[in-house]
């Protein structure tokens, strides 16, 4: 009777444990799709001309560019605009419901942003489209919306929810002794906030911003409806842009499988995966950091 | 000290207005949507084939059907594996390299761009495994995008269950499996379910990943097999949006982002309510 | 009259990481008594209970040096069946755990994970065990009523009518009265006398009293080794360590 029983038992572990072992090589497998076909753009293209030369015009009849330095740019500039505008509102949001809302207030605002994180990353480019563009034309005297500037409003409302979420989660649960020890020392709240509070949470809001900018580096469809699409190097915010994500977007449709052009958009994929691999570890490390810290 | 005061004012205002404002960047969202896009909405809209000429004389309703058939497929794909990791993370797994390794994995999985989920499928289901552009290739590639999203729904319900509950079946001479299948799944099988069907409301929204796997702008017939390509709401609001020359294009578009919406805020809603009568049951 | 030995420990000692819990524990323990254990917060006195139904075993980084024996049976042996071990000895928690179940298939639980199907023999035994923990009488017309409904005392009896149920050799108590009111305490106490006719008791407290009122034996554990093992009268009016003496007597602890 035991022996039946410990088999079954062992018999459920090595189930559940196949079952988990999937998680590993899904990653595993996307890493290794992308690169055996990334990889052999390289045979017929310099590194050099891939990263630094900035022309991408894989179609063009005659000589074809494969430039992806604009591409890189759009990327980062996108990246950084929404930033600024998630971190800003972000954390200021943060802030507010940890520290200073009503628990009431906090109750009913908390779960309303969270309804941003599950809006559809199309409905946003469709709102940038018909709503933001022709808003920011207007502002800024330009003959349409459809820019940097835009994408980094655009994408920075998406990032929002995760710099907020994450920030106040961080904030919240830092140990009450903290506030009283300020407050008992004579400290405004605001005091208490900037000198204890903050210092105290930056690491788990490093990692909040690092999970952004992940999301912010990823955005496709949002970005691909307003960014406006240029190739050629944007000099502004003002100019139009094209980001890796919404240049394999656009462009998958169109080539031919196993064609040159079909391996240098594996290869922008491979970037990107290597990317958003190296910005989750640098937060992985942040977070086991602050756990230690303040075990929460 | 007054000085003190007067700076911790204005930061605080400040930080009301940030508040509100990301607040009423949502509410602006729901409200532009739903008042461009209501107009648009009849019975018409919603339940006939669409039609490529004169998109006035047609519908969305295959592109319903598929996107429903679509979180049918990635329900089936991604939940058992999600919750069987789960429950091999949280009860069984002990601290070593692989288990380190896995969780590594499932936090970057969350972290891959769409989009390269759309490649990966296209390259891995579509023609490695010559699936070919399909609802089962759009589903799997679309499954690989949600597991980590329902492990982690399904870790914290797990880790929800009172550690002395499993001490006290284990003290009686219970075993691994009996004390996790009488004890923690009871109470953390409604947790681990809803949080999946947020996880499959977010994967209904997604279009990177479909565009290239299955899905179509245009299918005269309803997909009949898993084999078959599909219509979809976020690709086909997409096409709309971008590429489509009708005049009626724009409120189309907008139309099929309120009825994507409106799904996507059932399942939401659904998911809330059972998450507060689950709640009230709790007794610990 | 030579008493029966139900569990002995030989030069037992127990580390939790790096850190030594137990040290070289010679200890017997007799067969039909009530053994307390006695010591200062940190002696040992959990983790030495704990180690006779192996629940030690869920740390993943304790470690385990010596022999401890059960009815001459080497129990750390490579051989020993964990889960039949536990079956035959009951555990009584410091903080009461019943189950999110009803208070029946609290009771039930035991029985039911080792597949008993007899529908009536499961009410039989279910309402035995209630009535040797006491608790009968109170909830015989709710029994299908959540345990979390009853009180501290009687969530606590009920998991001993739980531990009972499986009809176990041995009965830890790891300081079961120590969340109680000294009514419900007087309960659980004179509901402990009647049962160690028919089982071992090994209980932990850090009410001298409680030792006193209850146990044919007390060990005086301190550090993690034992300084002291007697009778119960014995050892209170005439210690004979002066470690005990000065725990005893309140001079620390």
């Amino acid at each position: 009777m035991p022996n039946y029983r410990n088999i079954k038992e062992k018999f459920i572990e090595l189930f559940l444990s196949t079952a988990s072992i999937t998680a590993l090589l899904i990653l595993i497998g996307i890493f290794v799709f992308l690169f055996i076909t990334g990889i052999k753009t390289f045979t017929q293209i310099s590194p050099a001309e891939f990263f630094l030369s900035n022309e991408w015009n894989p179609t063009a009849y005659g000589e074809p560019r494969w430039g992806i330095l604009s591409l890189i740019i759009g990327t980062l500039m996108v990246t950084f605009g929404s930033l600024v505008i998630a971190i800003l509102l972000g954390l200021a949001s943060a802030v507010y419901l940890s520290e200073i809302a009503r628990p009431k207030i906090r109750e009913i605002i908390k779960p309303v942003i969270e309804m941003i994180a599950g809006i559809p990353s199309v409905v946003l480019g469709l709102i940038g489209i018909l709503f933001l563009s022709p808003l920011i034309a207007k502002i800024f005297g330009l003959s349409n919306g459809l820019n940097a500037l835009t994408s980094s409003i655009i994408v920075g409302i998406m990032v929002l929810p995760t710099i907020i979420s994450i920030s106040e989660d961080v904030l919240t649960s830092l140990p009450h002794e903290f506030r009283e020890a300020s407050l008992a020392l004579g400290a405004t709240k605001w005091q208490m906030i900037r000198m204890t509070l903050l210092p105290a949470a930056l690491s788990g809001i490093l990692a909040a911003i690092m999970l952004g900018l992940c999301r912010a580096v990823g955005e496709t469809m949002a970005v691909l409806m307003v960014a406006g699409n240029s190739r050629a190097m944007p000099t502004s915010f003002f100019d139009p842009i094209r980001p890796m994500t919404a240049n394999i977007a656009i462009e998958i449709k169109e080539v031919v499988k196993g064609s040159l052009h079909y391996e240098a958009l594996f290869a922008i994929g491979l970037i990107l995966f290597i990317m958003t691999f190296v910005v989750n570890f640098i937060s992985d490390i942040i977070i086991e950091k602050q756990v230690r810290k303040y075990k929460w | 000290m007054v000085n003190e005061y007067v700076r911790q004012n204005i930061y605080f205002i400040l930080f009301r207005i940030a508040t509100f404002l990301s607040v009423a960047v949502l509410l602006f969202i729901l409200l532009y949507i739903l008042k461009e896009g209501i107009g648009v909405i009849d019975t018409k809209f919603l339940t006939s084939m669409w039609s490529h000429r004169e998109i006035t004389e047609g519908g969305i309703f295959p592109a319903i059907i598929g996107t429903i058939f679509l979180a049918i497929g990635v329900s089936i794909i991604s939940i058992p594996f999600g919750i069987c990791t789960a429950i091999y993370l949280n009860e069984y797994a002990k601290e070593n390299l692989l288990t380190r390794t896995i969780k590594l994995a499932i936090r970057n999985l969350a972290g891959v761009p769409s989009i390269v989920y759309g490649i990966f499928g296209l390259s891995f289901f579509v023609f490695f495994l010559k699936l070919g552009g399909s609802l089962i290739a759009a589903s799997l590639t679309l499954g690989c995008m949600t597991l980590p999203w329902i492990i982690t729904a399904s870790e914290e319900s797990l880790k929800a269950v009172p550690h002395s509950f499993r001490e006290g079946s284990f003290a009686l001479g219970a075993t691994k499996w009996q004390t996790i299948r009488k004890n923690v799944l009871p109470h953390s099988f409604g947790g681990m379910l809803t949080g999946s069907i947020l996880g499959i409301s977010r994967a209904m929204g997604e279009t990177a990943p479909i565009i290239m796997v299955g899905a179509t702008f245009f299918m005269g017939y309803l997909p009949s097999s898993p084999f078959d390509k599909f219509m979809a709401l976020p690709y086909h609001l997409f096409i709309l949006a971008t590429q489509h020359s009708s005049p009626y294009a724009r409120e189309y578009a907008l139309g099929t982002s309120l009825v994507l919406i409106a799904l996507i805020f059932m399942l939401n809603s659904g998911v809330f309510i059972l998450r507060y009568k689950l709640r009230k049951k709790k007794e610990w | 009259m030579q008493e029966e030995i139900k569990i002995e420990f030989k030069d037992t000692n127990f580390w939790y990481n790096s850190k030594q819990i137990l040290v070289d524990i010679n200890l017997k323990i007799y067969s039909n008594k009530i053994t307390a254990l006695i010591g200062p917060s940190g002696c040992g006195k959990s983790t030495l209970i704990r180690c006779i139904n192996r629940m030690n075993n869920l740390i993943p980084i304790s470690k385990i040096g010596g022999k401890i024996s059960y009815n001459n049976e080497d129990i750390y042996e490579k051989n020993t069946d964990v889960i039949e071990l536990r079956k035959k000895i009951g555990m009584v928690f410091q903080k009461p755990n019943p189950f999110p179940m009803s208070i029946f298939d609290n009771v039930a639980y035991g029985l039911r994970i080792q597949n008993m199907r007899d529908k009536n023999k499961v009410k039989q035994i279910v309402k035995e065990s209630l009535e040797k923990a006491n608790l009968w009488d109170e909830v015989k017309d709710r029994l299908n009523l959540s345990a979390f409904r009853l009180s501290g005392g009687q969530q606590q009896r009920l998991c001993i009518a739980r531990a009972l149920a499986i009809d176990p050799d041995i009965i830890l108590l790891d300081e079961p009265c120590s969340a109680l009111d000294p009514l419900a305490t007087a309960k659980i106490e004179s509901l402990l006398k009647k049962l160690k006719n028919e089982r071992t008791i090994i209980i932990v407290t850090h009410n001298m009293h409680q030792a006193r009122r209850i146990s044919d034996y007390t060990c005086y554990l301190l550090n993690g080794k034992v300084i002291e093992y007697s009778g119960t009268a014995e050892m209170f009016d005439n210690p004979k360590n002066k470690l005990t003496k000065d725990y005893i007597n309140g001079e620390f602890g």
